[in-house]
């Protein structure tokens, strides 16, 4: 019933409705080949929630993932965020989304190399409008809050992985957003690490209420989401929604 | 993001590629100093044409005997002795003539103590100076009495005074020409070249009288080689050209339908040619310095495409993380208009050093004004604008998804 009548309340940060992508490829005889990788996805996160999405490779889960992050757009059906319909927005309107309200945090790290881990971390701030020495004292802030004070003036090539994953969320964090995206955040990372980073991100959502949605595919680290989706061939599979489950059963 | 973070950024950028930046910055910086240098010996020559020029007198005619035909045969310009003193005379009588000045040439031998140089001697009358626009060093012109008693008495050019004299002051010396004693009455002031690189200053100036009776001697008494006349006003030129030509036909009692036994030359008009001449070199040589300057701008087209290329997954990054498409397009175009504006300034300041060089080495006239240092610069911005706007527009366009998963 909720799915025929959404209701765009307060509570769900994402919602998606018959979400479809597909590509089109040409291909060496002029023909167009169409490859969909998103099949009629219906979905919604609320705020707070710890979402680990999974897959095989191959299954969707990154291409949904750069959906939500307002860095693809869907080929049809809706996506709703925060009560605004993505579909509709201007590229400046994703941009300032992705600025304020979205944190990414990459596998490969993604910063900004030849950049102090400190610049790294203050370059969202300047995006946003704010002056370079303002933005340099919070991000230092930040770093300090990740335990990584005395590596502000190090470049990424000069600290570990660990080390580069948490400057990458103290940049995520830095905008205050209410949703941060982690595409396989741990899989250039050793166990020990994996379980610090997991353990922070745990720490944020429990703490801050800030929303996760982390793309895995390894069980241990899908463990500490609340809620596990699952993705195979474009088309969701297992979604153990306790939360949603619950009213629901109430209701009926 | 406000504009001084996004020069930052560019400023950032720059600086991470030292070898990069400073090699695409050579292009304009070598194409920015072709043109300053170029314009600025256009403008040196040009100048110096205008002093020239100047230098000349104003309003002048020189009329040359000769273009005489007889018979079928036409004799070249200065073939024959037509022109005489008297015509000089009557055509100074003419309402649209100010001054004529008669002029009779040759070459001879001075002395002045044991000092000898051969030169230029002009046999003229005082009018000659006036007309010239000769200003005199020292001492003064022969007078109109002098010239009617065929006095022995010269007027020195700068150059052969020195070359007799050094530093010694010539005036009321005496120095011998062709072994008779002549006291010298002035010097001239230094003019340097003529328009046809004629050096004016080796010269000395006598009496058209004591020059035809007691110098070259004369096959024709009375004949002169030309005449400068000038006109009373400058609107006035093509008039007294054909009064000139009306009255010399009839003193010369020409027949109607016969060629002129003389030929009048507008020397401003040939002044005129010299200046568009100059004014077309330093349009082809600024032409030339500005080649150089496109191929800088293309190479720094070249070189922000690669760049955008390359840093794919940089513009990826800071899409993600909220680059909206015009920061973007604002940072990559910065950086090629620092690149340009930064070559160009150091463009111009080699471009001037480089003129100075030549004015010194080559002994040239060399002019920079500042309307070529904001022509440089505007040029060069210019440059930055239009081929730095293409690769900028092309890393702004790239979507966020593609852009980060660009290996």
């Amino acid at each position: 019933m909720s799915l025929t009548q959404p209701t765009h309340s307060t509570q769900s940060l994402i919602q998606l409705e018959h979400l479809c992508k597909s590509y089109s490829l040409q291909d060496a005889h002029g023909h167009t080949i169409t490859t969909q990788v998103l099949h009629q996805i219906d979905l919604t996160i609320r705020q707070g929630e710890f979402v680990a999405i999974m897959g095989h490779s191959g299954s969707g889960k990154s291409t949904l993932m750069n959906i939500l992050g307002c860095l693809d757009t869907p080929t049809s059906g809706s996506y709703w965020l925060s009560g605004r319909n993505v579909a509709t927005l201007s590229s400046n309107e994703l941009a300032q989304i992705r600025n304020r309200n979205i944190g990414f945090v990459f596998q490969g790290f993604n910063l900004l190399k030849r950049m102090t881990a400190l610049d790294n971390v203050a370059t969202p701030l300047l995006y946003a409008g704010i002056s370079r020495s303002k933005s340099r004292q919070q991000a230092l802030e930040f770093l300090r809050r990740t335990g990584l004070e005395d590596f502000a003036m190090h470049q990424p090539n000069q600290l570990s992985g660990g080390q580069q994953q948490r400057v990458a969320i103290s940049r995520a964090l830095i905008n205050h957003p209410s949703l941060i995206l982690a595409d396989e955040p741990t899989g250039n990372l050793d166990t020990q690490t994996s379980n610090d980073i997991m353990q922070l991100f745990e720490q944020l959502n429990r703490d801050q209420g800030i929303t996760i949605i982390l793309v895995t595919h390894e069980n241990d680290i899908a463990a500490y989401a609340k809620r596990l989706i699952h993705l195979k061939d474009g088309r969701i599979t297992i979604d153990n929604d306790t939360t949603a489950a619950a009213p629901l059963h109430e209701a009926e | 993001m406000n504009l001084s973070a996004i020069f930052g950024e560019a400023l950032r950028a720059l600086r991470q590629n030292r070898l990069r930046t400073g090699l695409t910055m050579l292009g304009m910086i070598i194409g920015v100093a072709a043109v300053v240098l170029m314009l600025s010996i256009g403008q040196g020559a040009r100048t110096k044409i205008n002093e020239t020029i100047a230098a000349m007198g104003s309003n002048l005619l020189l009329v040359v005997p000769g273009a005489m035909s007889s018979g079928g045969f036409s004799f070249g310009s200065g073939s024959v002795r037509t022109l005489t003193i008297n015509d000089a005379h009557a055509i100074a009588e003419l309402a649209s003539i100010r001054a004529t000045a008669p002029v009779t040439s040759g070459t001879v031998q001075l002395n002045y103590a044991a000092k000898n140089w051969s030169t230029l001697i002009t046999g003229t009358t005082p009018e000659y100076f006036e007309v010239g626009n000769w200003t005199m060093e020292s001492g003064t012109a022969f007078t109109e009495s002098e010239v009617r008693s065929a006095a022995r008495v010269v007027v020195l050019g700068s150059i052969t005074a020195k070359n007799l004299f050094g530093d010694e002051e010539p005036v009321g010396k005496t120095i011998r020409i062709t072994n008779r004693p002549f006291l010298v009455v002035g010097v001239l002031m230094a003019k340097g070249q003529s328009l046809t690189g004629r050096d004016q200053d080796d010269n000395v100036f006598v009496p058209i009288s004591t020059s035809e009776r007691q110098i070259t001697g004369n096959q024709f008494p009375g004949s002169i080689r030309y005449m400068l006349v000038q006109g009373a006003s400058a609107n006035e030129m093509d008039i007294a050209e054909i009064e000139i030509t009306q009255l010399l036909r009839q003193r010369h009692r020409i027949p109607n339908g016969k060629d002129n036994d003389f030929t009048v030359r507008n020397l401003t008009a040939i002044a005129d040619v010299a200046t568009d001449a100059a004014k077309i070199m330093s349009i082809v040589l600024g032409a030339i310095a500005s080649v150089s300057l496109l191929v800088g701008g293309i190479g720094i087209m070249n070189i922000m495409l690669v760049s955008v290329t390359e840093r794919t997954r940089e513009i990826g990054i800071r899409m993600a993380i909220g680059a909206n498409q015009r920061a973007i397009l604002t940072q990559f175009l910065l950086e090629a208009m620092m690149i340009c504006i930064m070559g160009g300034l150091i463009g111009l300041i080699i471009g001037i050093g480089g003129a100075w060089l030549v004015s010194q080495v080559a002994d040239m006239l060399i002019v920079i004004t500042v309307g070529m240092i904001g022509l440089a610069f505007l040029f060069s911005s210019a440059v930055g604008i239009f081929f730095g706007f293409y690769p900028a527009r092309k890393a702004a366009s790239l979507k966020p998804v593609d852009a980060l998963r660009y290996e």
